[in-house]
């Protein structure tokens, strides 16, 4: 089950995977840690400031789930549509 | 016994390790000797990747950097572990499906020239070699002040450790070192992190420290430094003070730069599928992540330590600073190495340490009779000596010596091997000789290996004055040149081999351009008054990135399109599974 259109529905597949998954990379790292830094450090927690926080932590730990998420669903992906090495 | 005994001991087993590793991984093909043989499993890979990853920067330089400028290093944080996610989606799994030896390769086929095979060559080139001169010079740096031999002494013994790991092992030599020296590296890193952790907050996790309430104070770790930062005039530590445009666009240059850069990439030629590539990219992060976030604790810890040492009365009283006189040994220790100086301005025989730039504050240390801020730090310092400043045993401070030096080897091994491979491979077998037998082009990767290591070595020994700050450029370099004609080259079947090469060169080019006229031409301009649209240069490799995309994309829509079995070859590398 090779055939082009097979191929052509797992890549569009992924795609939407990978817009989503960036979405998030981006609105956590740009939006959150940089844009609206000073709004979120409004809010406290712990002993943070939560806009700070997520600059200087919280972001690497949604880019690490993000990565294992997607090697996940891809090998769903992979799987689904017959592609698997 | 001795600290100097110790570190001896600690150094020195580290490099029997190294070299017995070298010994068992010894290359028998140029398979071996270029991605390990294709056999590394994912997780060894990740240790690997982090280990290539951080360097001796990141190892010494990185706390000190968070502890004197706050939220404003959050670029560096960011920038340098969000690139994985890119490298993760966007490039590794398809870069591994191609399933080749180098980054040019990838771009001379997929790119159907020679000529933008060469062009990829050059950037590599121009990318790696300012990124190693780097590494030396940590190398005898950690060396000379650790075991108190000459920087150029210190040199010669790492450029002979790497040159027998390279040389001979060629990338299965150094994937298993570097899997060895992210051990040594991260252990030398938490064991003090977590005592200044207990001794700060009583908590024994730096990342959680961070977040807690100082011993005995009831006043959270963040809170008090910030009170205490800004009674002395510096910026608040949880608040910036660069534009937020410019942290933008430099948090965008370094984490595509990550993503762009040769060294990083091919480690995930290493592994054996498609699948194992996306895995071992999240490994590595994690690795990675270790690090980076225990950085800002030990940063901010340091920076409360080294103030509260500094002054440890109140501010504006007589005696609230410390007598010269009095002051400990790590003082002394490293007063010696020029990282830490001090001059009496105002001749009270006591440390004054605060922010005399800033002239809001002036009135405030007029009042105090304070003529100028006394103490000059080294950002350096905040790891090397912060064991020494806890109080904490000699053979932490020797471990802190032989994880600084596996970081800058390590980095150091991985970017020889991608200079090396690009000469041996891409020029020499992909473009003047290619019916050359794999015996004669393994010698010859290992002479260019050779060869590199003595540039870097002389490079380390005679740093131009900007190697340092040429550093943080590659990463420009890389994001505006490589990154986008790879990405380009999977996900837009369209592009050309003109519109490729003239994007790396207008991508480099551009950025290559302001960098120099403002770092080494136009120093004085230097400011965001004269930067594009107020971006540093730190951070135009963003900019340079977006020209390399629309020029590439503009020239892709007005020529003609790739022969079809390009466009073959890029629908057979989107899927894991051979068609």
């Amino acid at each position: 089950m090779s055939s082009k259109e097979n191929r052509e529905a797992y890549w569009k597949a992924n795609l939407r995977l990978m817009g989503v998954l960036l979405a998030i990379w981006f609105f956590v790292s740009y939006v959150c840690g940089i844009l609206f830094v000073d709004e979120l450090n409004t809010i406290q927690f712990a002993g943070f400031k939560l806009g700070f926080w997520v600059a200087q932590q919280g972001s690497m730990y949604v880019f690490l789930a993000l990565i294992f998420i997607y090697a996940r669903k891809m090998n769903a992906l992979d799987k689904k549509f017959g592609l698997e090495e | 016994m001795d600290l100097k005994t110790l570190t001896i001991l600690f150094v020195g087993a580290s490099f029997a390790l190294y070299i017995g590793i070298a010994i068992w991984a010894k290359a028998k093909s140029t398979s071996d000797f270029y991605v390990a043989g294709g056999g590394v499993h994912p997780i060894a890979n990740g240790m690997a990747t982090a280990a290539d990853w951080m360097s001796a920067a990141s190892f010494i330089s990185l706390a000190g950097i968070i502890s004197f400028i706050g939220y404003d290093s959050s670029v560096y944080l960011m920038g340098w572990t969000g690139g994985y996610v890119l490298l993760a989606l966007l490039l590794a799994p398809y870069l591994r499906k191609f399933g080749k030896f180098t980054v040019p390769e990838f771009i001379g086929d997929r790119y159907y020239s020679k000529t933008a095979r060469i062009v990829a060559v050059v950037c590599l080139i121009i990318i790696s070699f300012t990124y190693v001169a780097g590494q030396m010079r940590g190398v005898g740096i950690v060396f000379s002040r650790f075991l108190e031999v000459e920087i150029i002494t210190g040199l010669l013994i790492g450029m002979g450790v790497v040159f027998f790991y390279a040389v001979l092992g060629g990338m299965k030599g150094i994937t298993y070192t570097q899997v060895a020296q992210y051990c040594v590296l991260i252990f030398a890193y938490m064991v003090p992190a977590v005592f200044i952790a207990i001794q700060t907050t009583g908590n024994p996790i730096p990342q959680l420290a961070f977040g807690s309430e100082v011993s005995g104070q009831g006043i959270y770790l963040l809170e008090k430094l910030d009170q205490t930062v800004m009674a002395l005039g510096f910026t608040a530590f949880t608040e910036g003070s660069k534009s937020t445009i410019d942290m933008f666009f430099i948090t965008l240059a370094l984490m595509v730069g990550t993503a762009g850069l040769p060294h990083v990439i091919v480690r995930f030629f290493t592994v054996p599928k498609v699948s194992d590539a996306r895995k071992s990219a999240g490994w590595a992060l994690l690795f990675i992540t270790v690090l980076y976030t225990t950085a800002p604790a030990l940063g901010s810890m340091a920076r409360l330590n080294l103030i509260n040492t500094m002054q440890p009365g109140e501010i504006g009283s007589v005696d609230g600073n410390l007598k010269y006189a009095e002051r400990p040994t790590w003082f002394k220790t490293w007063e010696k190495t020029g990282l830490l100086a001090f001059d009496d301005k105002n001749n009270d025989g006591r440390i004054q340490y605060y922010n005399e730039k800033n002239m809001a504050y002036k009135t405030t240390a007029d009042s105090y009779g304070w003529k100028g801020n006394e103490l000059k730090v080294d950002r350096d310092i905040m790891v090397l000596a912060n064991p020494e400043i806890a109080n904490l045993p000699n053979w932490v401070i020797a471990l802190i010596a032989a994880g600084g030096i596996a970081a800058a080897l390590s980095t150091a091994a991985g970017l020889l091997l991608v200079i090396s491979s690009s000469i041996s491979h891409d020029l020499v077998k992909g473009i003047m000789v290619p019916n050359i037998t794999e015996k004669k082009e393994l010698i010859i990767g290992r002479v260019a290996a050779a060869i590199a290591i003595m540039i870097a070595g002389y490079l380390g020994a005679n740093p131009p004055g900007f190697v340092a700050q040429v550093v943080a450029l590659a990463f420009g370099l890389a994001a505006s040149s490589l990154f986008p004609v790879i990405l380009l080259g999977i996900f837009y079947k369209k592009t050309n081999k003109t519109a490729a090469i003239a994007g790396m060169l207008s991508g480099i080019l551009f950025t290559m351009t302001y960098i120099i006229y403002f770092k080494f031409m136009h120093l004085e301009l230097n400011n965001a008054e004269h930067w594009l649209f107020g971006v540093s240069p730190e951070g135009i490799g963003s900019i340079g990135m977006l020209i390399n995309f629309v020029v590439a994309i503009i020239i892709s829509n007005v020529t003609k399109a790739p022969p079809q079995e390009i466009q073959d070859l890029v629908e057979s590398i989107r899927v894991p599974k051979s068609i």
